[in-house]
């Protein structure tokens, strides 16, 4: 989706035909947690971190169905707008800002470095 | 694609920070982040959230996990992950302070204020004493050494599993609920282990002679040495532990002492601290100590005289201790308990009084056959005793009785059959045994919920057996009584889910069937297609319907459906097996399960040059690569690819392996040439898309080296020819094969498998394999379809080798060679400045 209101620096992650529709590719970040970026099948693009809330399976490997992706470990639906487990699971995962122009995706800087860690357990 | 990015680094927001604030709200902290401290808090937290300040200490560095399912940590069925009941963000989302690994050593009622080892000094209002028990060490020579552990923490499980992985030998010391389950863990992951036990009986305090028997034969039936009668004199060791000697003179070398004789209600703090301890501390009917604003619940206090070693009694505990912390007293009134023993394999219950004596009348059923004995006490009409073995379907049901006191008078001569015969009928309707239960039956004993906790939250709203996992817990740790909790979904929910067969998810109000018949009939082409003319209530269907979809287009539509990867599950879309770790393994096909020096060099090539982690020798005869990454997948094909490998659809709903047995070749027992048949059936049969994974075996007699009799196709080789058996699988529920028919030569062997894989594919249900689709048509209409009609027989395997004429091409040559590329490809890499410098 773009999210063209925020404001910061905008990272140039390349042509949007780099994903074909209804598939999802990674991007590895130094120092961050990889992000995955969703080109849905109605032709919205979503940016996630690429890890599932429930045991960090990569939600870019899931099924795309609409805007939710299912976790190709254990078959959570997350959806891509706002990270958030639907269902009756808990849990969510950081959205990265995304928006697409002239033909070219881009993700907000200050969200992709460093993306905030979640607290690991005790 | 790489960005080297040089603007300003990100800052901290130091406005962030707040003073702490003045809390108006009682503090209520909790000694012990186990079972029943953590329970006590979250029914706290259920009846009035806001209510308590909570502070946790936890001597374990751990959040709370369900301390029951060690065993199955211990046995490899679960991860610590998988057991952990509120992970850390359930402390955070409740505002719950914890503090693990920081035992409290000391508690000063007059002051208020509880101190731990680490010198934290913390006050409280109300405080809650959970510590649980210490586990019993007999006092003998050695019991200090190095390698004596009890088993009672996640501590105690990485030390077997530690001492394991060298192999060796364990001793257990215990015979009870806790050894036996120590040791099975330890056979499982492969020592060698004699469980020692001072009693005649194996778990006596559960089970009478005749189960304890049972139960001994059958352990001792897997490898275990079981030593009852025996005592422990000491145990030696030069530093470590070596052996255990027994008071007969015997000597058992070992590597690993686990203790397992009983549990001590851990009172020292409660003890030191001046309130009234007995056995444990000792508490009134709201759990409250001799001092007021002190509380303890679970193993470690005392009740009416009573102290407990399982959890059910902590949950009715935890229950009134929440209710009097709220205002609402209802009072704990003891708890009547019932024992399962967890190993696989065994099914062994117990409750109540089995003692017998006076006026106890005995009811026993054995059948050697099955392996099963029963025996229920009753005594003036009353059940008060159960001792299952075998067949413990109706535990719960005898269990209710007992707790109930209800009259069995009438239904005294048919109580041993079980619920479906008592209850009248004699009909085996589980739903109505199920509905016969009163409110207070346990469905889930892993988490203590009762049958009227799964039916008010069915009522409130959860009506799919993940929302009643969700919200009442029931059936979310073992599963062992999915089945209950769906029969109650039924019931309660009645018509809605009683209603016809099951549609095919939520995305449709049709069944798989519906939808296959349909797709055929109005020659239906793609999964738009089908999802416009069956009026799909989603957009693009869901992960469930969309994978059926595919199939049914791409069995129905041979040469002419273009797959849908979308559609497809990360494993087929990858050719590789996913792991937990977000890598891949493969799995090579090795025709029959043969290979030659070729294959072995070219698999431990991609090994060493790939860096994989674990290469092994898999259940269905071949070798698994582990730990390869996605980018790295087709690399690792090509190079495989040139040794002649294709891919072994390990990942599939789809022909998987033909394992095979030497046969007569070489065996002096073999009747025809098994091997070469399963590797030509293999040849004929790989690269076929199915309903369900098929597995296919061939042995070469009936000793069945290659069990034939458990997979999806199996061939019995007999000197007069081969009998072909089908609807066989390992997995949960064992099912042996039905026998389709026998043939003489092995060409019908062939010809008979390929129409029998067709059929399947043509009327089985998507994600359901042979052996339920087989129950659900009958035998005898396959053998009606396949044995009976020989011109049906043809056609169906006619139409499997034209399919098979798109299927086989190996996926990985062609992703090897480049299709597909950005599915293992990241797109860039974001490489900032300030992290590289
Ligand atoms: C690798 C292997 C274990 C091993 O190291 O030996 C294995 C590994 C898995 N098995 Fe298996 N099974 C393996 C042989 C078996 C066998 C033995 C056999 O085939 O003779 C059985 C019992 C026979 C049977 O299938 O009936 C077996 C019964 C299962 C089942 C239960 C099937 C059932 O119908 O109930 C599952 C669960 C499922 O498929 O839903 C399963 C599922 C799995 C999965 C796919 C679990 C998963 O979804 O991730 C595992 C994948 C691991 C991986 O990523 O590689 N595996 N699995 C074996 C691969 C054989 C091969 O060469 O392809
Ligand atoms: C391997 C195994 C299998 C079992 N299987 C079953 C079964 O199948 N069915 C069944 O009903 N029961 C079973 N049990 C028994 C069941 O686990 C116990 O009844 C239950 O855990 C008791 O709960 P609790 O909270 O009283 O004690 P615990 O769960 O032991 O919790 C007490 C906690 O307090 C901590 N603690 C102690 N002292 C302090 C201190 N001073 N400061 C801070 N923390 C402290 C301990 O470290 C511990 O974490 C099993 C037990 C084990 C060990
Ligand atoms: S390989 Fe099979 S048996 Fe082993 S853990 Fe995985 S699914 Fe279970
Ligand atoms: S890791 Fe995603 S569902 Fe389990």
């Amino acid at each position: 989706m773009s999210l063209n209101t925020q404001v910061g620096t905008w990272l140039d992650i390349g042509p949007v035909d780099q994903i074909s529709p209804g598939n999802a590719r990674t991007l590895p970040v130094r120092g961050g947690e990889e992000i995955a970026i969703f080109h849905t099948q109605d032709n919205q693009f979503y940016a996630l971190v690429n890890k599932c809330p429930h045991k960090q399976g990569p939600l870019s490997q899931g099924i795309v169905h609409g805007s939710v992706v299912a976790c190709p470990l254990h078959n959570w639906n997350i959806s891509l707008k706002t990270g958030k487990a639907l269902g009756n699971d808990e849990g969510c995962v950081p959205t990265i800002p995304l928006k697409v122009e002239a033909g070219r995706i881009f993700l907000l800087r200050e969200a992709v470095i460093p993306v905030p860690t979640e607290a690991k357990a005790a | 694609m790489d960005f080297q990015d040089g603007i300003d680094p990100v800052t901290q927001d130091e406005d962030n920070v707040l003073p702490p604030l003045a809390e108006a709200r009682e503090h209520l902290v909790v000694i012990g982040n186990g079972m029943a401290g953590c329970r006590a808090v979250e029914e706290l937290l259920a009846r009035d959230a806001g209510r308590y300040r909570v502070t946790i200490f936890g001597a374990e560095p751990y959040v709370n996990y369900n301390r029951i399912m060690l065993s199955p940590v211990l046995a490899g069925e679960k991860t610590f992950e998988q057991i952990v009941i509120n992970d850390a963000a359930w402390y955070a989302d409740n505002g719950i302070e914890l503090i693990a690994g920081d035992p409290v050593r000391a508690i000063d009622r007059a002051a208020k204020t509880v101190s731990s080892q680490s010198g934290r000094t913390i006050g409280y209002d109300k405080l809650l004493i959970a510590t649980g028990s210490d586990p019993f060490i007999i006092p003998v020579p050695g019991k200090d050494l190095p390698g004596v552990i009890s088993f009672r923490d996640m501590k105690d499980v990485d030390t077997m599993l530690a001492a394991a992985a060298d192999g060796g030998s364990a001793v257990v010391i215990g015979g009870g609920l806790l050894g036996l389950e120590a040791a099975h863990g330890l056979t499982l992951r492969g020592m060698k282990v004699t469980v020692i036990h001072l009693m005649d009986t194996l778990m006596e305090r559960q089970l009478d002679e005749a189960a304890g028997w049972l139960l001994k034969t059958a352990l001792e039936g897997r490898g275990q040495t079981i030593l009852t009668g025996a005592n422990t004199e000491a145990i030696y060791g030069d530093g470590k532990v070596e052996g255990v000697r027994l008071k007969d003179g015997r000597d058992i070398p070992a590597s690993l002492v686990v203790m397992a004789v009983g549990i001590r209600p851990a009172t020292a703090l409660a003890r030191e601290a001046g309130l009234a301890v007995n056995r444990g501390i000792q508490v009134d009917d709201h759990m409250v100590t001799s001092d007021p604003n002190v509380l303890a619940v679970g193993e470690c206090v005392e009740h009416d005289g009573n102290v407990y070693g399982l959890v059910a009694p902590l949950w009715d505990m935890c229950r009134s201790l929440a209710d009097g912390l709220t205002d609402q007293h209802s009072g704990y009134k003891g708890s009547v308990t019932s024992t399962k023993l967890k190993v696989a394999g065994l099914d062994v219950f117990s409750a109540g009084d089995f003692s017998g004596g006076e006026g106890c009348e005995d009811i026993v059923l054995r059948d050697a056959s099955r392996g099963v004995y029963k025996r229920v006490i009753v005594k003036d009409d009353k059940l008060i005793g159960a001792v299952l073995y075998g067949d413990t379907v109706d535990g719960g049901w005898y269990f209710d009785l007992l707790k109930r006191e209800e009259n069995v008078a009438d239904m005294r001569d048919m109580l041993i059959f079980g619920q479906a015969f008592a209850s009248g009928g004699g009909a085996l309707d589980p739903k109505a045994a199920v509905a016969a239960l009163s409110d207070e039956a346990e469905i889930c004993g892993c988490n203590g919920v009762s049958k009227g906790q799964v039916v008010s939250c069915i009522a409130k709203g959860a009506h799919s057996l993940d929302a009643v996992r969700a919200t009442c817990k029931a059936s979310a740790s073992c599963g062992s009584c999915t089945g209950l909790v769906e029969t109650l979904l039924a019931l309660t929910l009645g018509e809605d889910v009683q209603s016809g067969p099951k549609t095919m998810c939520k995305c449709t109000s049709f069944t798989h069937d519906d939808v296959r018949r349909e797709i055929v009939a109005q020659d239906m082409r793609s999964i738009p297609e089908v999802m416009q003319k069956l009026n799909w209530s989603t957009p693009e269907g869901c992960s469930s319907c969309r994978p059926a979809l595919n199939y049914y287009l791409l069995c129905a539509l041979p040469g002419e459906y273009q797959d849908d990867q979308r559609s497809r599950f990360v494993n087929e879309r990858m050719h590789a097996n996913i792991q937990k770790d977000g890598t891949y393994s493969v799995v090579p096909r090795m025709w029959g399960g043969l290979t030659n020096p070729r294959e072995l060099r070219a698999i431990a090539d991609v090994v060493e040059k790939y860096d994989a982690p674990m290469v092994k020798v898999t259940g269905g005869q071949r070798l698994d690569i582990f730990g390869i990454k996605k980018e790295d997948l087709p690399a690792v094909w090509a190079d495989l690819n040139a040794a002649g490998m294709v891919s072994g659809h390990a990942y599939g709903k789809s022909l998987r392996t033909v394992k095979t047995c030497v046969g007569s070749e070489w065996c002096r027992f073999g009747t025809q040439d098994s091997t070469g048949l399963g590797v030509k059936i293999e040849h004929m049969t790989w690269g076929s898309w199915m309903p369900h994974k098929f597995k296919i075996a061939a042995s070469g007699c009936p000793r069945n080296c290659a069990e034939a009799t458990i997979k999806d196709f199996g061939v019995v080789c007999v000197d007069s020819g081969y009998e072909l058996h089908v609807g066989g699988n390992g997995g949960i529920h064992v099912r042996a094969t039905d026998l389709l028919c026998k043939v003489a030569t092995e060409q019908e062997a062939m010809d008979y498998c390929a129409a029998f894989i067709q059929l399947y594919r043509e009327e089985a249900r998507y994600l359901e394999r042979t052996a339920p689709w087989i129950e659900r048509v009958g035998v005898d209409y396959v053998k009606g379809r396949i044995v009976a009609d020989d011109a049906g027989r043809e056609a169906l395997r006619a139409r499997f080798l034209f399919s098979q004429q798109f299927m086989q091409d190996d996926p990985w040559a062609r992703r090897a060679a480049g299709e597909d590329a950005e599915l293992h490809q990241h797109l860039a890499e974001v490489r900032p400045m300030e992290i590289i410098a």
